[in-house]
């Protein structure tokens, strides 16, 4: 099959038409091709489907925990038919709603943020972008996979369990996550999330290793480092990140196991609880902050990183112009992801820390704004004078960098922890986050989906489908999130059941009404985006050119069915980087193509 | 499940499959009218709506804001001198990233309509240029510097020492609600240990009656401050993490167990004065739990009155030691010279 693209589309490429290929057609059985598989092409999909399904399902716990926040009054019996006693009188409780909260944040952050998304686009690209057959160890990789179906399983049975999931935030701080009897949460629900978690981590450093591992050694002739797409070097900083924050998480849950079940006292200290006097003593809560943010924020880099890239690929793309500062774009990531090592504390400022060290943290925090900043004017230049092809992809790209901007700056509110005093857990921080994590992140998926797709399944998604689905998102998105800074403005604190008995904050009636229509609506259009996922695996219209996008990149010099081993034939040879958009007046030529002798010198 | 949710359901599946069709339907169009023109059209109409989100997005800002100022604290005066500076610091910040706001988002948006792809355009080669990468490295770090250097002038006076004058309270966050403790007439908060906790003997703080400072400690149900005095909060936690959220103060201090933390500040305005100033009868200082501690969180509230020195006086006189509840016996013996008793228990 590939062969045939090959031939069908070969006239132009450069690639060696040799019978090497022959090898690659090993026997194939149902499970070998699409569940233990060992193709990085697979395992991205693979990735990317169980990514739309928890998204699905977080997504819809928020609905649900919005449904309370703007009709807190209203009772609806079908709740109760479909939860029982979890919304008791058609009302969800207060157990249910900190419940759902929780599995929302944990679901969105790590299974769809970071699963979902590194996973999907670090399998599909790293080997498609460097020119390798596979991963390094795509057994290794499939394990990753697997790991994230085990730790997927054990979290989704946390939810039927009789006490419930785990429902202290999805950050569980201690001593209220490491006793079940300060919360029906904390009982067996904890244990199984964190164990879900402790699978997770070993699912995330197998990819990591195997991503980082595939970059280093397993490029093509000619692709140096610097001639890497900055998708492949947004992949390479992630995986990195990831390994060097995440088995500190693991310490600190196990660390937590540990004061659940065998007594020790790392995290409690001097604790009554409902009259019972417990006798850990010399532990401290805080260690525990420490040890999660650690890597909690690297990991919002982990989830901002991967669209960082996918959008700079993107968005050249469609500019059909090189991403401007390519050295620059590589430089800001390195300074990012180096930082975000040393900023942890910025969530920690109001827990009675030393002044002091609260200000190293306000410096390095607010020093983290600098290479966001050049990023974000990096690609307004970009756009700058390019020959914009405002597809679905590009649309997404666009939007993703106003909420990029719109959350970095709040970002420069909160980092500054005289400010942080007031708005900290308020909703100006869920304003924040969300519209620069969650609404950025997806963006940038989004981009890369679209834009991907026809690599992924040789076909197109629907193009109208995707418009409607941009501009809801993007209207929606600012509609929910935008007014949450003012309801932080008003000190109004997050995680709460119901504002209605406070003289504070219950003026915020319509508001909330309007963000939770606004946030349903969006879900509604989410699930209009998957349908078109669907639907276009099976029925979308056929990718009939290799190269559809017009792109540089080498993942397009494939057929357009790839099969396992990328490339039938020899894997090309590259001469040059991934953007000679517009140069010399050509639209564009792609990394196979040797330097011309009378090439201008511009460039990279 | 009624005959209404059932009806919403099918509407909402309708409208569903008509999106779907129109959509469905367009590309077969496109294919008709041909790949290009399609894709040209396809262009123009959502580089227009580039601009159109543009006008309307910072015109729905500007409309919401005017919707929702009044619900904030943007226009009430912050409560305490630590509030004001505070609020200093956010309308600096506000200026600042307003101002890189509007810029970029229109840079961002105006290029998208302008560079839309056009049969005759030609693109600008233009793959980096250091100088410009050096401005927008150093500019941010400028105004970014200007930040810090506000920010951590506040915060080193926010979180210095109090001062001597200040009067010292104890707040202790339990799940769901707060414990003040007031030290009495000899300025003093007595020792305490969580294994004494008891609340069949009244004895919620755990306080060690062997020291007599704990004697003429007192234990009423709100937090009374004087007005431009001084106030240091002692904050603790008898179970998880809780935190004394002062929406009106600007403050905010975790409760954490076994930790005790510290935060002061001076209340500057009155609870009465604060009604007049919002025009609700009903204003009161209210102590929000920040952090999140359990299904009863969203209620763990507590009150903070703000009074004249006549005022509090007033209340205090009224409130009774905690010891006298919990020793009814020893304390109404006790009571007439509680400083004598201190030095006895000292010289023991
Ligand atoms: C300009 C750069 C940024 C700065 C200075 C910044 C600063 C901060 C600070 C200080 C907080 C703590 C707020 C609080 O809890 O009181 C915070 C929260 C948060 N930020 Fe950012 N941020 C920046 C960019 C980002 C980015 C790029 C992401 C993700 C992609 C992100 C994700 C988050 C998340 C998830 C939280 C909340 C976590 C939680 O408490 O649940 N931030 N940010
Ligand atoms: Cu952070
Ligand atoms: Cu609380």
């Amino acid at each position: 099959m590939s062969n045939e693209a090959v031939i069908q589309h070969g006239a132009g490429t450069h690639e060696v038409h040799g019978d090497h290929h022959e090898g690659h057609h090993h026997h194939e059985t149902f499970i070998t091709k699409y569940v233990f598989s060992q193709d990085h092409k697979m395992i991205a999909k693979q990735f990317l489907i169980t990514g739309i399904i928890w998204a699905l399902i977080g997504g819809a716990m928020s609905v649900l925990f919005r449904i309370q926040l703007g009709y807190p009054e209203a009772t609806l019996p079908w709740l109760e038919d479909i939860f029982g006693h979890w919304a008791k009188d058609g009302r969800i409780t207060p157990e249910f709603y900190y419940a759902l909260g929780t599995m929302h944040g944990t679901i969105l952050v790590f299974f769809v943020l970071t699963a979902g998304l590194t996973g999907t686009f670090a399998n599909l690209l790293i080997p498609f972008q460097v020119g390798a057959r596979d991963m390094a160890s795509p057994f290794m990789n499939m394990l990753s996979y697997w790991f994230f179906v085990l730790s997927s399983v054990i979290m989704l049975s946390s939810l039927f369990v009789q006490t419930g999931p785990a429902s202290g935030g999805w950050t569980v701080y201690p001593p209220l996550s490491a006793l079940g009897d300060a919360t029906q949460g904390s009982k067996i629900g904890m244990d199984l999330w964190l164990i879900s978690m402790a699978m997770f981590v070993v699912s995330s450093l197998l990819g990591g290793v195997n991503y980082i591992s595939t970059i280093l050694n397993l490029r093509t002739k000619g692709m140096t480092m610097t001639r890497m797409p900055l998708t492949v070097w947004a992949i390479l900083f992630t995986a990195l990140l990831g390994l060097l924050s995440f088995p500190v998480l693991l310490s600190g849950f196990i660390l937590l196991l540990f004061d659940r079940h065998l007594g020790t006292s790392f995290y409690l200290s001097d604790i009554v609880l409902a009259g019972n006097i417990l006798p850990n003593e010399g532990g401290s809560a805080i260690l525990y902050q420490h040890l999660f943010w650690f890597l909690g924020h690297p990991e919002v880099y982990i989830i901002i990183l991967p669209t960082m890239g996918l959008v700079s690929e993107v968005m050249s793309v469609n500019a059909r112009k090189p991403v401007f500062g390519y050295m620059a774009m590589i430089a800001s990531m390195f300074a990012i992801a180096l930082l975000a090592f040393l900023v942890w504390a910025h969530h920690m400022f109001v827990t009675g820390m030393n002044p002091f060290l609260g200000s190293v943290f306000v410096l390095l925090t607010l020093l983290i704004a600098v290479p966001s900043a050049i990023k974000v004017f990096n690609w307004l230049t970009t756009l700058w004078r390019g020959n914009l092809h405002l597809t679905p992809a590009m649309m997404f790209c666009i939007g993703f960098v106003s909420m990029f901007i719109s959350g970095g700056l709040t970002g420069i509110w909160l980092g500054n922890s005289t400010l942080d005093l007031h708005l900290h857990d308020t909703y100006f921080v869920i304003g924040h986050f969300h519209i620069v994590m969650g609404v950025s992140a997806f963006m940038g998926m989004f981009a890369g989906i679209y834009h991907w797709f026809p690599k992924m399944y040789g076909r197109y998604m629907n193009n109208t489908l995707g418009y409607i689905h941009f501009w809801i998102t993007m209207v929606c998105a600012y509609v929910i999130f935008w007014p949450m800074h003012y309801e932080g403005f008003a000190g109004m604190p997050r995680r709460y059941y119901d504002y209605s008995n406070w003289e504070s904050f219950k003026q915020f009636v319509e508001l909330n009404k309007v963000i939770s229509f606004a946030a349903i609506l969006s879900f509604l259009v989410q699930i209009l985006f998957v349908f078109n996922f669907f639907y276009s695996i099976f029925k979308g219209r056929k990718v009939t050119t290799k190269n559809p996008w017009k792109s540089n990149t080498l993942e397009w010099t494939t057929p357009i069915n790839p099969g396992h081993g990328n490339w039938p034939g020899e894997i090309p040879e590259v001469y040059r980087w991934a953007y000679d958009y517009g140069k010399d007046g050509v639209d564009h030529i792609d990394q196979i193509t040797p330097i011309g002798e009378n090439e201008s010198k511009e460039g990279h | 499940m009624t005959w209404t949710e059932y009806f919403v359901i099918i509407i909402v599946a309708l409208i569903f499959i008509v999106v779907f069709q129109i959509a469905k339907a367009s590309e077969y169009v496109s294919v008709l009218k041909g790949e290009k023109k399609a894709f040209q059209q396809n262009n123009r109409i959502n580089a227009f709506l580039m601009l159109v989100f543009l006008v309307l997005g910072l015109a729905a800002a500007w409309w919401c804001n005017s919707l929702l100022y009044d619900k904030t604290l943007l226009g009430v005066p912050a409560a305490s001198d630590h509030g004001e500076e505070i609020d200093n610091m956010m309308w600096i910040t506000l200026y600042i990233t307003g101002f890189v706001f509007v810029i970029t988002q229109v840079l961002l948006f105006w290029f998208a309509y302008r560079y839309q792809t056009t049969e005759t355009r030609k693109v600008h080669y233009y793959p980096h240029n250091n100088k410009l990468e050096l401005l927008w490295t150093v500019v941010p770090a400028i105004a970014l510097t200007v930040l810090v250097a506000f920010g951590l002038y506040y915060w080193y006076r926010i979180t210095g020492e109090a001062p001597k004058e200040a009067m010292e309270v104890e707040v202790t966050g339990h799940q769901f609600g707060w414990e003040y403790r007031y030290p009495g007439k000899d300025s003093i908060l007595g020792r305490q240990n969580y294994k004494l906790v008891d609340a069949a003997k009244q004895n919620p703080l755990g306080q060690d009656w062997a020291d007599v400072a704990n004697h003429d400690d007192l234990h009423p149900s709100e937090l009374h401050l004087v007005v431009n005095r001084p106030v240091k909060l002692i904050i603790r936690s008898q179970d998880v993490i809780h935190d004394v959220g002062l929406p009106h103060f600007r403050l905010k201090m975790d409760a954490v167990p076994g930790i005790p933390t510290t935060m002061w500040f001076t209340p500057k305005i009155t609870t009465a004065e604060m009604r007049k100033i919002t025009g609700n009868e009903n204003f009161v200082y209210e102590i929000a739990c920040d952090q999140m501690c359990g299904n009863g969180h969203y209620s763990m509230k507590g009150i903070i009155v703000v009074e004249t020195q006549e005022e509090f006086d007033k209340w205090m006189a009224e409130q009774k030691p905690q010891y006298n509840l919990a020793k009814p016996e020893v304390a109404s013996k006790a009571a007439p010279g509680a400083e004598n008793n201190k030095d006895l228990v000292l010289a023991q």
